[in-house]
Protein backbone atom coordinates (compact mmCIF):
# COMPACT_ATOMS: atom_id res chain seq x y z
CA UNK A 1 0.00 0.00 0.00
CA UNK A 2 1.28 3.24 -0.57
CA UNK A 3 0.37 7.01 -0.12
CA UNK A 4 1.21 10.58 -1.28
CA UNK A 5 1.33 12.14 2.02
CA UNK A 6 1.16 11.29 5.46
CA UNK A 7 -2.25 11.22 6.93
CA UNK A 8 -1.44 13.91 9.43
CA UNK A 9 -0.37 16.39 6.56
CA UNK A 10 -3.74 16.57 4.89
CA UNK A 11 -5.94 17.04 8.30
CA UNK A 12 -6.14 19.52 10.63
CA UNK A 13 -8.66 19.24 13.58
CA UNK A 14 -6.71 22.27 15.63
CA UNK A 15 -7.43 24.94 13.07
CA UNK A 16 -3.33 25.48 12.36
CA UNK A 17 -1.35 22.63 10.01
CA UNK A 18 0.09 19.69 11.87
CA UNK A 19 3.56 20.76 11.40
CA UNK A 20 3.30 24.15 12.61
CA UNK A 21 1.31 22.45 15.75
CA UNK A 22 4.61 20.42 16.05
CA UNK A 23 7.01 23.06 16.21
CA UNK A 24 4.92 25.10 18.22
CA UNK A 25 4.82 22.24 20.91
CA UNK A 26 8.60 21.83 20.12
CA UNK A 27 8.71 25.67 20.91
CA UNK A 28 6.86 25.38 24.50
CA UNK A 29 8.79 22.60 25.57
CA UNK A 30 12.15 24.85 24.65
CA UNK A 31 10.84 27.49 27.32
CA UNK A 32 10.58 25.07 30.08
CA UNK A 33 14.09 23.94 29.45
CA UNK A 34 15.50 27.32 29.16
CA UNK A 35 13.40 28.56 31.38
CA UNK A 36 14.75 26.60 34.05
CA UNK A 37 18.02 27.09 33.21
CA UNK A 38 17.68 30.33 33.20
CA UNK A 39 15.30 31.01 36.59
CA UNK A 40 17.69 28.74 38.39
CA UNK A 41 20.56 31.25 37.27
CA UNK A 42 18.80 34.40 38.52
CA UNK A 43 18.06 32.82 41.64
CA UNK A 44 21.38 32.17 42.25
CA UNK A 45 22.60 35.32 40.70
CA UNK A 46 20.19 37.12 42.88
CA UNK A 47 21.91 35.53 46.00
CA UNK A 48 25.38 35.45 45.09
CA UNK A 49 26.36 39.48 44.21
CA UNK A 50 29.81 38.55 44.17
CA UNK A 51 29.26 36.46 40.97
CA UNK A 52 29.61 40.46 39.10
CA UNK A 53 33.37 40.05 39.77
CA UNK A 54 32.98 36.80 37.75
CA UNK A 55 30.43 37.82 35.00
CA UNK A 56 33.12 40.89 34.62
CA UNK A 57 35.06 39.20 32.06
CA UNK A 58 32.43 37.92 29.85
CA UNK A 59 32.80 40.02 26.45
CA UNK A 60 30.26 42.69 25.91
CA UNK A 61 31.44 43.19 22.42
CA UNK A 62 31.00 39.38 21.34
CA UNK A 63 27.61 39.41 22.98
CA UNK A 64 26.41 42.53 21.02
CA UNK A 65 27.65 41.17 17.77
CA UNK A 66 26.45 37.66 18.47
CA UNK A 67 22.80 39.68 19.30
CA UNK A 68 23.20 41.88 15.82
CA UNK A 69 24.23 38.62 14.30
CA UNK A 70 21.29 36.88 15.59
CA UNK A 71 18.43 39.74 14.97
CA UNK A 72 19.35 39.92 11.44
CA UNK A 73 19.29 35.93 10.12
CA UNK A 74 16.01 36.99 11.81
CA UNK A 75 15.03 39.15 9.60
CA UNK A 76 16.06 36.87 6.83
CA UNK A 77 14.70 34.01 7.53
CA UNK A 78 11.15 35.99 7.67
CA UNK A 79 12.41 37.45 4.38
CA UNK A 80 12.22 33.94 3.56
CA UNK A 81 8.61 33.19 4.39
CA UNK A 82 7.81 36.31 2.92
CA UNK A 83 9.20 35.26 -0.44
CA UNK A 84 7.33 31.72 -0.33
CA UNK A 85 4.60 33.81 0.76
CA UNK A 86 5.02 35.46 -2.71
CA UNK A 87 5.86 32.12 -4.41
CA UNK A 88 9.46 32.66 -4.94
CA UNK A 89 10.94 29.44 -3.92
CA UNK A 90 14.56 30.86 -5.30
CA UNK A 91 14.49 33.92 -3.04
CA UNK A 92 13.69 32.28 -0.12
CA UNK A 93 16.28 29.51 -0.51
CA UNK A 94 18.93 32.40 -1.15
CA UNK A 95 17.67 34.32 2.21
CA UNK A 96 17.56 31.25 3.69
CA UNK A 97 21.24 30.68 2.92
CA UNK A 98 21.65 33.78 4.56
CA UNK A 99 20.30 33.11 7.73
CA UNK A 100 22.45 30.08 7.72
CA UNK A 101 25.47 31.99 7.34
CA UNK A 102 24.52 34.01 10.31
CA UNK A 103 23.91 31.14 12.72
CA UNK A 104 27.84 29.90 11.19
CA UNK A 105 29.08 33.79 12.32
CA UNK A 106 27.53 33.04 15.50
CA UNK A 107 29.18 30.39 16.22
CA UNK A 108 32.69 31.46 14.87
CA UNK A 109 32.36 34.66 16.96
CA UNK A 110 31.40 32.57 20.28
CA UNK A 111 34.38 29.94 19.11
CA UNK A 112 37.14 33.27 19.29
CA UNK A 113 35.48 34.11 22.42
CA UNK A 114 35.44 30.98 24.66
CA UNK A 115 38.67 29.98 23.28
CA UNK A 116 40.12 33.81 24.69
CA UNK A 117 37.86 32.81 28.05
CA UNK A 118 39.44 29.70 28.29
CA UNK A 119 42.98 30.40 27.86
CA UNK A 120 42.40 33.13 30.17
CA UNK A 121 41.46 30.57 32.85
CA UNK A 122 37.81 30.64 32.57
CA UNK A 123 36.61 27.49 32.40
CA UNK A 124 33.24 25.67 33.02
CA UNK A 125 34.77 24.13 36.49
CA UNK A 126 36.62 27.65 38.13
CA UNK A 127 33.11 28.65 39.58
CA UNK A 128 29.04 27.90 39.50
CA UNK A 129 28.86 31.16 37.65
CA UNK A 130 31.34 29.84 34.71
CA UNK A 131 29.11 26.48 34.85
CA UNK A 132 25.97 28.59 33.96
CA UNK A 133 27.78 30.76 31.50
CA UNK A 134 29.11 27.62 29.66
CA UNK A 135 25.45 25.29 30.19
CA UNK A 136 23.50 27.89 28.98
CA UNK A 137 25.48 29.61 26.25
CA UNK A 138 26.33 26.12 25.36
CA UNK A 139 23.39 24.57 25.03
CA UNK A 140 21.73 27.64 23.07
CA UNK A 141 24.98 27.30 20.55
CA UNK A 142 23.78 23.58 20.39
CA UNK A 143 20.42 24.91 19.25
CA UNK A 144 21.93 26.82 16.92
CA UNK A 145 23.88 24.32 15.14
CA UNK A 146 20.28 21.90 15.03
CA UNK A 147 18.87 24.60 13.08
CA UNK A 148 21.58 25.17 10.43
CA UNK A 149 21.33 21.46 9.77
CA UNK A 150 17.23 21.84 9.31
CA UNK A 151 17.33 25.10 7.69
CA UNK A 152 20.24 23.67 4.77
CA UNK A 153 17.52 20.65 4.52
CA UNK A 154 14.64 22.59 3.67
CA UNK A 155 16.88 24.69 1.54
CA UNK A 156 17.44 21.64 -0.94
CA UNK A 157 13.61 21.06 -0.23
CA UNK A 158 12.31 24.48 -1.10
CA UNK A 159 15.12 24.84 -4.23
CA UNK A 160 12.71 21.80 -5.95
CA UNK A 161 9.86 23.20 -4.96
CA UNK A 162 8.45 20.58 -2.60
CA UNK A 163 7.39 21.20 0.91
CA UNK A 164 7.22 24.77 1.02
CA UNK A 165 5.47 25.24 4.37
CA UNK A 166 8.48 23.93 6.42
CA UNK A 167 10.32 27.53 5.83
CA UNK A 168 7.81 29.03 8.36
CA UNK A 169 8.60 26.04 10.75
CA UNK A 170 11.49 26.46 11.38
CA UNK A 171 11.57 30.21 11.01
CA UNK A 172 9.46 30.12 14.33
CA UNK A 173 12.34 27.91 15.62
CA UNK A 174 14.48 30.26 14.40
CA UNK A 175 13.16 33.27 16.09
CA UNK A 176 12.55 31.31 19.21
CA UNK A 177 16.56 30.65 19.07
CA UNK A 178 16.98 34.46 18.76
CA UNK A 179 14.77 35.28 21.76
CA UNK A 180 16.64 33.21 24.09
CA UNK A 181 19.54 34.92 22.83
CA UNK A 182 17.81 38.16 23.47
CA UNK A 183 17.21 37.04 27.44
CA UNK A 184 21.15 35.41 27.63
CA UNK A 185 22.83 38.46 26.84
CA UNK A 186 21.85 40.83 29.27
CA UNK A 187 21.99 38.02 31.73
CA UNK A 188 25.36 36.59 31.06
CA UNK A 189 26.82 40.07 29.60
CA UNK A 190 25.47 43.24 30.68
CA UNK A 191 24.88 42.00 34.36
CA UNK A 192 28.06 42.82 35.51
CA UNK B 1 -2.09 31.18 7.59
CA UNK B 2 -1.57 33.60 4.69
CA UNK B 3 0.98 36.34 6.18
CA UNK B 4 0.24 39.99 4.29
CA UNK B 5 2.46 41.95 5.78
CA UNK B 6 4.95 43.57 3.61
CA UNK B 7 9.47 43.07 4.04
CA UNK B 8 9.42 46.53 4.41
CA UNK B 9 7.31 46.08 7.74
CA UNK B 10 10.21 43.06 9.02
CA UNK B 11 12.91 45.64 8.02
CA UNK B 12 11.08 48.33 10.43
CA UNK B 13 11.09 46.30 12.88
CA UNK B 14 14.65 44.93 12.28
CA UNK B 15 15.79 48.23 12.76
CA UNK B 16 13.82 48.96 15.78
CA UNK B 17 15.30 45.33 17.21
CA UNK B 18 18.89 47.17 16.89
CA UNK B 19 17.69 50.63 18.14
CA UNK B 20 16.86 48.90 21.30
CA UNK B 21 20.12 47.15 20.97
CA UNK B 22 22.02 50.06 21.44
CA UNK B 23 20.18 51.62 24.06
CA UNK B 24 20.04 48.01 25.70
CA UNK B 25 24.17 48.34 25.71
CA UNK B 26 24.68 51.73 26.43
CA UNK B 27 22.13 51.55 29.60
CA UNK B 28 24.18 49.87 31.77
CA UNK B 29 27.41 52.31 31.30
CA UNK B 30 25.27 54.79 32.91
CA UNK B 31 26.06 52.72 36.45
CA UNK B 32 22.92 53.60 37.58
CA UNK B 33 21.38 50.23 39.14
CA UNK B 34 17.57 51.23 38.25
CA UNK B 35 18.45 52.39 34.69
CA UNK B 36 20.20 48.81 34.08
CA UNK B 37 17.64 47.16 34.88
CA UNK B 38 15.09 48.91 32.78
CA UNK B 39 17.18 48.83 29.87
CA UNK B 40 19.05 45.48 29.68
CA UNK B 41 15.85 43.81 31.13
CA UNK B 42 13.11 45.83 30.35
CA UNK B 43 14.32 46.20 26.66
CA UNK B 44 15.13 42.53 26.59
CA UNK B 45 11.11 41.78 27.44
CA UNK B 46 10.11 44.29 24.32
CA UNK B 47 12.51 42.89 22.21
CA UNK B 48 11.09 39.51 22.60
CA UNK B 49 7.49 40.66 21.96
CA UNK B 50 8.52 42.52 18.96
CA UNK B 51 10.46 39.10 17.87
CA UNK B 52 7.59 37.08 18.87
CA UNK B 53 4.52 39.28 17.63
CA UNK B 54 6.22 40.56 14.51
CA UNK B 55 8.49 37.88 12.92
CA UNK B 56 6.52 34.94 14.52
CA UNK B 57 2.91 36.22 13.45
CA UNK B 58 1.77 35.63 16.65
CA UNK B 59 -0.40 38.73 16.02
CA UNK B 60 -2.22 37.00 13.79
CA UNK B 61 -1.54 33.67 14.79
CA UNK B 62 -4.49 31.02 16.99
CA UNK B 63 -4.82 32.50 20.27
CA UNK B 64 -4.42 29.25 21.78
CA UNK B 65 -1.36 29.42 20.93
CA UNK B 66 -0.24 32.59 22.84
CA UNK B 67 -2.33 31.13 25.61
CA UNK B 68 0.52 27.93 25.31
CA UNK B 69 3.12 30.14 25.54
CA UNK B 70 2.20 32.43 28.44
CA UNK B 71 1.13 29.28 30.58
CA UNK B 72 4.80 27.91 30.25
CA UNK B 73 6.02 31.14 31.31
CA UNK B 74 3.64 31.18 34.15
CA UNK B 75 5.35 28.03 34.86
CA UNK B 76 8.71 29.54 35.16
CA UNK B 77 7.16 32.73 37.05
CA UNK B 78 5.92 29.90 39.62
CA UNK B 79 9.52 28.01 39.51
CA UNK B 80 11.01 31.01 40.72
CA UNK B 81 9.02 31.94 43.64
CA UNK B 82 8.64 28.24 44.57
CA UNK B 83 12.62 27.68 44.71
CA UNK B 84 13.51 31.15 45.92
CA UNK B 85 12.92 31.27 49.29
CA UNK B 86 15.24 27.51 49.45
CA UNK B 87 18.07 29.31 47.65
CA UNK B 88 17.91 32.61 48.72
CA UNK B 89 16.95 32.73 52.62
CA UNK B 90 19.78 31.55 55.19
CA UNK B 91 16.59 29.13 57.04
CA UNK B 92 13.38 28.89 57.84
CA UNK B 93 10.84 28.05 61.07
CA UNK B 94 11.77 24.40 60.88
CA UNK B 95 15.26 24.72 59.00
CA UNK B 96 18.05 26.05 58.37
CA UNK B 97 20.99 26.51 55.60
CA UNK B 98 23.53 23.92 56.38
CA UNK B 99 26.04 23.82 53.32
CA UNK B 100 29.61 25.12 51.99
CA UNK B 101 30.07 28.65 50.45
CA UNK B 102 28.96 28.44 46.72
CA UNK B 103 31.82 30.15 45.25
Amino acid sequence: MSFAQPMATRRSSTGISTGKLAVWWVIVSEIVIFGGLLVSYILYRLYHDQWSSEAAHTSLIAGSINTFILLTSSLFVVLSHRAIEDKDPQKAFKYLWYTIFGGLGFLVVKSIEWTGEITHGFVMTKSLFWAFYYTAAGLHALHVIAGIIIMAIISFDIKKNKNLQRVEYIGNYWHFVDIVWIFLFPLLYIAK
Amino acid sequence: MSVNTTSQHYVKIWGLLLFLLVVSICGPLLGIKVVTLITAFGIAIVKAWLVAANFMHLNIEKKYIVYLLLSMIILMVLLFFGAAPDVMKPGGNNWERVSTTVK
